[in-house]
């Protein structure tokens, strides 16, 4: 008797060991269905043209031409817009986190009648396609001189990020005790004393989330640019690299190399801080 | 407190700034886009007013129905692919291995922008140094299609990089949520007898239907103003084949300088995200919402 039901328990177990192999063979799968493109560009960003087009495009590159990054970084432009995405980027996320922390103190820390329609009024933002605002915001910014400049490309991207940002800083808002201000205010504080020596720097956590949340949407951005900027000064990488690909459509190495040189900053974000990143995005999705 | 914390002079310093910007860059425009779609204007010179002409016309412009079908199309994959993140996500929310580390792995094309991702996928469709031509030849496959040059494919093909570019995005969301649900809960379902498939979906999947409806919106109108993309692999061909709502308006407006029709277009899209996201959430909307 007790024989037969050890058989039966060996057997569920063995059905469920199956069952786990099975269910981790898919998850494999998907993972591998991620990763290897980006493997494979990796790879071929370090051949010549002959490996790639005389060789199976599985092979790994025989000589690894580094020399590809050098060439693109040097005379493709790529520096400039290296460092034009990345003081862009910066300066956007700096400005959007200061307003939308300003907005976000007013709401739920002072007292008024208007704040509750108040930020209705900003999460409103959040459902508005970016092309259904193009063309009145390229003759406004033709009005006030500023297309083809980088300031059209850090007011387009403030504004457009600081419904998200307040929504994210105003669950963790909500959650801070309000006693340290109280006390404050009772201390004879001043309003802006207790904003940027009390609160700022309780919400850091949340302000390194939503940084980085805001700087990979302001990296990888790509309609404002190609908008409204025309000068290879002020290009970012995305149109930069994609004006590149254009012109040596036929140098898989290169084209390789710059879009390498374009995903690497994010990559390494993402090694760093991926659970922030993880955490802001499901924050920022789940409320929609 | 409260004399402190009521100074409106410093609420005004506050809100104003943030406030004033979003107005002008985001409320202003999108407003005036419906009042451009009443003029005949090519960037540079006089407005003139032609009433709703434009809108006529868009009615009549048997290219932007096909656009507008494709962005619908889109759609819809978008939102039966959901089911499959789904699955996924509740594999991994069982008691996995490492499902810490897969997820990030999943994730990792989210965080790309997607003009990296559209030229990545040229190369991997290119009919002939192409990694996906290539494996389908050492399968024995004769003549391999050309993928984006193919009219009857290239939505298809365009659509497997957008679920590239989104799995890990859903999954993350799914995840979360899964991950909320009570451990009690499931506990109670096993010792009734409820094998793992049955509490996935009579327990588990019920109690997140209400992130379920948000990721549904998300897709549809996520499909609906698509763009970067689509206009980087393929401009909205050949022969416009793939051509979306956004991709047609960007043409017109930025490529013909038919300010005017684009705006009309943008209005438009506007309209038919508003209306969709108003729709979805009321056949989504159940009569109670689970509690636990």
């Amino acid at each position: 008797m007790a024989q037969i039901q050890n058989e039966g328990q060996n057997e569920k177990t063995m059905l469920t060991r199956i069952g786990m192999i099975l269910l981790y063979i898919c998850l494999i799968v998907v993972a591998l269905f991620q990763l290897y493109p980006l493997i494979w560009l990796a790879m071929f960003s370090l051949k010549t043209n002959t490996e790639v087009f005389g060789l199976s495009p599985f092979a790994l590159p025989q000589d690894p031409q580094w020399v590809n990054y050098l060439n693109v970084w040097e005379n493709g432009n790529i520096n400039v817009y290296f460092f034009n995405s990345v003081w862009i980027t910066v300066t956007s996320v700096v400005l959007t986190l200061l307003l939308a922390s300003f907005v976000t103190f007013a709401i739920t820390r002072m007292n008024w009648k208007l704040n509750k329609l108040t930020l209705g009024l900003f999460m409103v933002g959040l459902m508005v396609p970016i092309h259904s605002a193009l063309i009145p915001l390229f003759a406004f910014f033709l009005e006030l001189n500023i297309v083809n400049h980088p300031l059209s490309l850090i007011l387009a991207y403030t504004a457009f990020n600081l419904p998200l940002t307040i929504m994210i800083l105003l669950g963790f808002y909500y959650t801070l005790p309000k006693e340290i201000e109280e006390a404050a205010v009772v201390d004879g504080c001043s309003v802006h004393r207790i904003f940027f020596q009390i609160t700022l720097p309780m919400t850091t956590p949340v302000m390194a989330t939503t940084a980085i949340i805001n700087m990979i949407y302001n990296w990888n951005e790509f309609v404002f640019v190609n908008t409204f900027i025309s000068s290879d000064k002020w290009k970012t990488l995305t149109v930069g690299i994609q004006n590149f690909i254009g012109q040596y459509s036929t140098d898989w190495g290169a084209i390789g190399a710059t879009l390498m040189i374009s995903i690497i900053p994010v990559l390494i974000a993402f090694l760093v801080l991926s659970d922030r990143i993880v955490e802001g995005i499901a924050a920022g999705s789940v409320k929609g | 407190m409260n004399k402190v914390m009521s100074n409106k002079a410093v609420i005004a310093l506050y809100v104003l700034p943030a406030l004033v910007l979003v107005m002008a860059v985001i409320y202003g425009p999108m407003l005036i886009t419906g009042y451009y779609g009443l003029m005949e204007w090519n960037g540079i010179g006089e407005m003139t007013f032609i009433g709703l002409e434009n809108y006529k016309v868009l009615i009549q412009d048997a290219k932007f129905w096909e656009s507008a079908w494709h962005s619908f199309l889109l759609a819809i994959f978008s939102t039966i692919s959901l089911a499959g993140y789904l699955i996924v996500s509740l594999i991994l929310a069982g008691k996995i291995k490492g499902s810490n580390i897969l997820r990030k792995i999943y994730l990792i094309p989210m965080l790309l922008s997607s003009v990296a991702i559209a030229q990545l996928w040229v190369k991997i469709y290119d009919p002939n140094n192409g990694v996906l031509n290539s494996l389908l030849s050492s399968f024995g496959m004769e003549n391999p299609p050309v993928w984006l040059a193919d009219t009857d494919l290239v939505l298809y093909a365009i659509f497997v990089a957008i679920l590239w570019q989104y799995a890990g995005f859903y999954i993350i969301i799914y995840y979360a949520a899964l991950k909320g649900i009570p451990e009690e809960l499931i506990e109670a379902a096993r010792i009734d007898g409820a094998n793992p498939v049955q509490i996935a979906y009579k327990i588990k999947v019920p109690l997140i239907s209400g992130v379920i409806k948000v990721t549904i919106v998300l897709a549809i109108v996520g499909s609906l103003k698509y763009f970067d993309l689509i206009y980087v692999m393929t401009g909205g061909g050949p022969n416009g084949a793939s051509e979306v709502i956004a991709s047609y308006m960007y043409k017109k407006a930025f490529d013909t300088f038919d300010f005017g029709y684009g705006s009309a277009i943008a209005f438009f899209l506007l309209i038919i995200t508003l209306i969709v996201t108003w729709i979805t959430r009321k056949l989504t909307a159940s009569e109670d919402e689970v509690q636990y």
